[in-house]
């Protein structure tokens, strides 16, 4: 119980086989990834199997989450941006909704190992590499030559901006695994001051109540936490991709 | 109570250099309204969703400096080992990530949109 870290082991659920002398296993990793998608999938064709012109609850949900994704491509990588929608749609609402998920006692939050956000955010730098060499050939590396810079620490910026380029990956994925973790780390320790001050007697009860309402605050604080990082990680996809839509600007 | 009129008398002495001050003032304000429209759009792109963007933009600087520093850390560490010329990769492209670092902060901060991030 006194654990905070205990939450985020992986216990392996199934075992399905072994490839090549390493066990393939269902974890409960993979079980709330499943879950998470079976509920964005419920969300989305529950919300839009009525196609009511004036949309119920569910509906303007899916609605909203379209709406709200497809103006953060629009106003970062402008229209051409669009034909990514249907990656960063699914990037935001994964992420959104396994955060939210994890936020339920007892479940376990997806985001909160590296593992996760790491190929999450190996996926985007990839598309970017991958579409910005399709697209721009050789011109892609004008992205690291910026105009209007002398000859002489031209080298120097080309290096800089390498490195920055390349930490992209490490900083989108830390970011929210180390948010995830930091806040679910907090949680339980505050919560677990509430057990530890119960069992002081009478006085103890009284001196519960300040970590009970600093864990109820620090719900409220990580549910925005939850949506704020899944739309960071959208936003900073969107910025990414749109340096392989235009590089050199 | 015995000082107002002193102070009345302070103020009726001070008028000319309080009239010039608004003058200048009012001048400055006009001037301010003629660049004033040229300003806007710079100062309120995203409209009423400023504030979750804001916030976003804040969360996003705590890791950038880190990863720069990290990857040039690393680069420098693996170059060492593969080339045997021990602590000079290392020093040079840690200090070259961090320079990336910054560079990255500066633009996720919206200070400079600077090239490459192509905003």
């Amino acid at each position: 119980m006194a654990d905070p870290i205990h939450q985020f082991e992986i216990q392996k659920l199934v075992t399905l086989g072994h490839i090549g002398g390493h066990e393939i296993a269902f974890t409960n990793s993979a079980l709330f990834m499943a879950i998470t998608v079976v509920g964005i999938a419920a969300l989305l064709v529950g919300g839009s199997s009525a196609r009511a012109l004036v949309p119920g609850r569910m509906q303007s949900v899916a609605e909203l989450s379209y709406e709200f994704v497809a103006n953060t491509i629009q106003s970062t990588a402008g229209k051409e941006g669009m034909k990514f929608f249907p990656l960063v749609f699914s990037l935001f609402m994964f992420v959104l909704i396994a955060n939210v998920i994890g936020l339920i006692p007892y479940t376990f939050t997806v985001t909160s190992h590296i593992i996760i956000t790491a190929s999450l955010a190996l996926l985007v730098f990839a598309t970017v590499l991958i579409y910005g060499f399709w697209k721009n050939g050789l011109g892609f590396f004008r992205l690291f030559v910026p105009s209007g810079i002398p000859i002489y620490i031209l080298p120097l910026i080309v290096f800089i901006e390498l490195l920055s380029f390349l930490s992209r990956p490490i900083s989108h994925s830390v970011r929210l695994f180390a948010n995830m973790l930091a806040g679910h780390i907090t949680l339980k320790v505050f919560a677990s001051f509430i057990t530890l001050l119960g069992g002081f007697g009478i006085a103890g009860w009284f001196g519960a109540i300040l970590p009970l309402s600093l864990v109820v605050a620090l719900t409220a604080l990580e549910l925005l936490v939850a949506f704020l990082q899944a739309y960071v990680f959208a936003i900073l996809t969107c910025i990414y991709l749109n340096d392989a839509i235009h590089p050199g600007h | 109570m015995a000082d107002d009129p002193r102070e009345d008398s302070k103020n009726s002495r001070r008028s000319p250099e309080e009239a010039a001050l608004s003058a200048r003032l009012q001048r400055l304000g006009e001037r301010l309204d003629q660049h004033g429209p040229s300003r806007q759009p710079e100062a309120g792109p995203s409209g009423p969703r400023t504030d979750p963007s804001a916030l976003a933009r804040g969360f996003r600087l705590s890791t950038e400096l880190v990863a720069g520093v990290l990857v040039g850390a690393f680069i420098g560490w693996a170059l060492d080992k593969w080339l045997g010329t021990s602590p000079w990769g290392m020093m040079v492209f840690l200090l070259l990530g961090f320079a990336a670092g910054v560079v990255n902060v500066i633009r996720a901060a919206g200070i400079s949109t600077g090239p490459g991030s192509g905003r």
